[in-house]
């Protein structure tokens, strides 16, 4: 049963941060795709519901060569999977969106949403920070733009402050003979994962690995870098036993939980295969881009 | 908590209702205007037995707040018959047996229109056809004479008379 709280309609960014700033125990609804089941459940029960689904100042997609890419905080993830310049600029991010829930949920659930949930089994986050994307977020005493692997705190905790909406994510351009690759591992396409990998490979003209970020998804409270693999590949060559050791490392180093769906033994493993596989692919389709 | 009026189109018709804010999508499609042919299933997004279109995507009402609609065109599976007679779709649901129980229909028939006017004029594969009905569960384990329905109209064989 959802409570009944008082609805507040902003019709600008500006008019939203007042309103957010004026009122407290007020929660943020953009799509609700999330927000909507743990209102029902009765997990979040606020006294007021800022809705900002319908501020298109925030619906954008920008790209520029230099800047990269630009996505608003309401875009929806159906408009980021269908975009043509990020089916070509960064591929991943469009694959990602087409297994993220269902074709319905992608029409109405947007990405600043998504990102503001901290689900850690959401499909965005390890995706872009493997991109090495920033958030910027904002609020009636102004804007400020961070990694988007600091915004994430614990379970479904972020960076944002009181009065602070998130307003858009930045992906820069990635560097010369880079790419991602990202698998979940899950039983239904349209299921959150189970545990997920996403990993960048950057190749030095040689071949050689010069820069790697390894990110794992629901293998802990928030997105999980794993440094010590990343350290690991620089500078060494393709080689499928060094894959396999860093594999073990995101085995070590991750946390998951146990649940219905897998055992933390599972998960570990799961994400061993997953490091060491999305490596290889990220390393293999690397050598092939400029 | 304050009562507030929402106008919204439904199959083509304007209506305006008196609802509370907390009112879901699906709430106000079935309770206020009487269309009781979508829905309510898992009521967690899930299931997609509650699928309706808005301004022509597919979404699935049970987790839609009625208010984000304002002034938005939605259609229901009752909007989906043309001058009285069945869609295309709704046809070749008939001829093909692709239901059983019917609960998942009217969600299964959005999603079919919703996959059918994006792929208008080009060849879709059965993957692609499943793809596009993945939000919606079938108990009956229908799937096969759905993605045949949906073929069918897609192929072409249900052309306009």
């Amino acid at each position: 049963m959802i409570n009944d709280f008082n609805y507040l309609k902003p019709g600008s960014v500006k008019e939203a941060f007042e309103m957010y700033a004026e009122h407290d125990d007020c929660k943020v609804i953009c799509g609700g795709q999330s927000l909507l089941i743990v209102m029902r459940q009765g997990m979040v029960a606020p006294e007021y519901l800022l809705d900002i689904k319908g501020l298109d100042e925030l619906r954008y997609i920008k790209y520029d060569e230099k800047d990269g890419l630009r996505i608003g905080a309401t875009t929806t993830h159906r408009e980021i999977e269908k975009s043509p310049i990020i089916q070509e600029k960064y591929p991943v991010l469009s694959l990602m969106e087409t297994k993220l829930a269902s074709i319905q949920t992608r029409n109405w659930g947007t990405i600043g949403g998504n990102l503001a949930h901290a689900d850690p089994a959401g499909d965005p986050a390890p995706v872009l920070i493997a991109l090495n994307a920033n958030i910027k977020v904002g609020g009636k005493n102004g804007e400020r733009t961070m990694p988007l692997e600091d915004f994430f705190k614990d379970y479904f905790e972020t960076a944002l402050e009181k009065g602070e909406l998130v307003l858009e994510v930045h992906v820069p351009v990635p560097p010369a003979k880079t790419s991602v690759a990202y698998q979940k591992f899950n039983l239904l396409d349209s299921d959150m994962g189970i545990v997920a990998v996403a990993a960048s490979i950057t190749l030095n003209g040689d071949d050689t690995c010069k820069d790697a970020r390894i990110v794992l998804g629901n293998a802990a409270p928030i997105p999980k870098r794993v440094k010590n693999a990343e350290e690991l590949l620089k500078g060494k060559k393709f080689d499928e036993k060094l894959f396999e050791e860093v594999g073990r490392i995101s085995y070590e180093e991750s946390e998951p939980v146990a649940d219905i769906h897998a055992s933390e033994e599972h998960r570990r493993h799961l994400l061993s295969v997953l490091t060491k596989r999305m490596i290889k692919k990220a390393w293999e389709q690397a050598r092939a881009v400029a | 908590m304050e009562k507030r009026a929402l106008k919204l189109s439904v199959n083509g018709q304007e209506y305006e209702v008196f609802i509370h804010p907390k009112t879901l999508l699906v709430e106000v499609i079935r309770d206020h205007l009487g269309f009781t042919g979508t829905k309510r299933g898992c009521e967690t997004v899930s299931c997609g037995a509650c699928t309706v279109l808005v301004n022509g995507a597919s979404v699935k009402s049970c987790s839609v707040l009625a208010v984000q609609v304002e002034g938005m065109e939605v259609t229901t599976v009752e909007g989906l018959e043309q001058d009285g007679k069945l869609s295309p779709i709704q046809k070749a649901f008939l001829d093909n047996g692709s239901y059983q129980c019917g609960f998942c229909t009217p969600g299964m028939l959005m999603s079919a229109t919703a996959f059918l006017k994006e792929n208008e004029g080009r060849e879709v594969t059965e993957h692609e056809i499943r793809e596009g009905i993945e939000g919606n569960i079938c108990r009956c384990t229908g799937y096969n004479s759905i993605v045949r329905a949906i073929d069918a109209v897609a192929k072409g064989t249900y052309k306009e008379e």
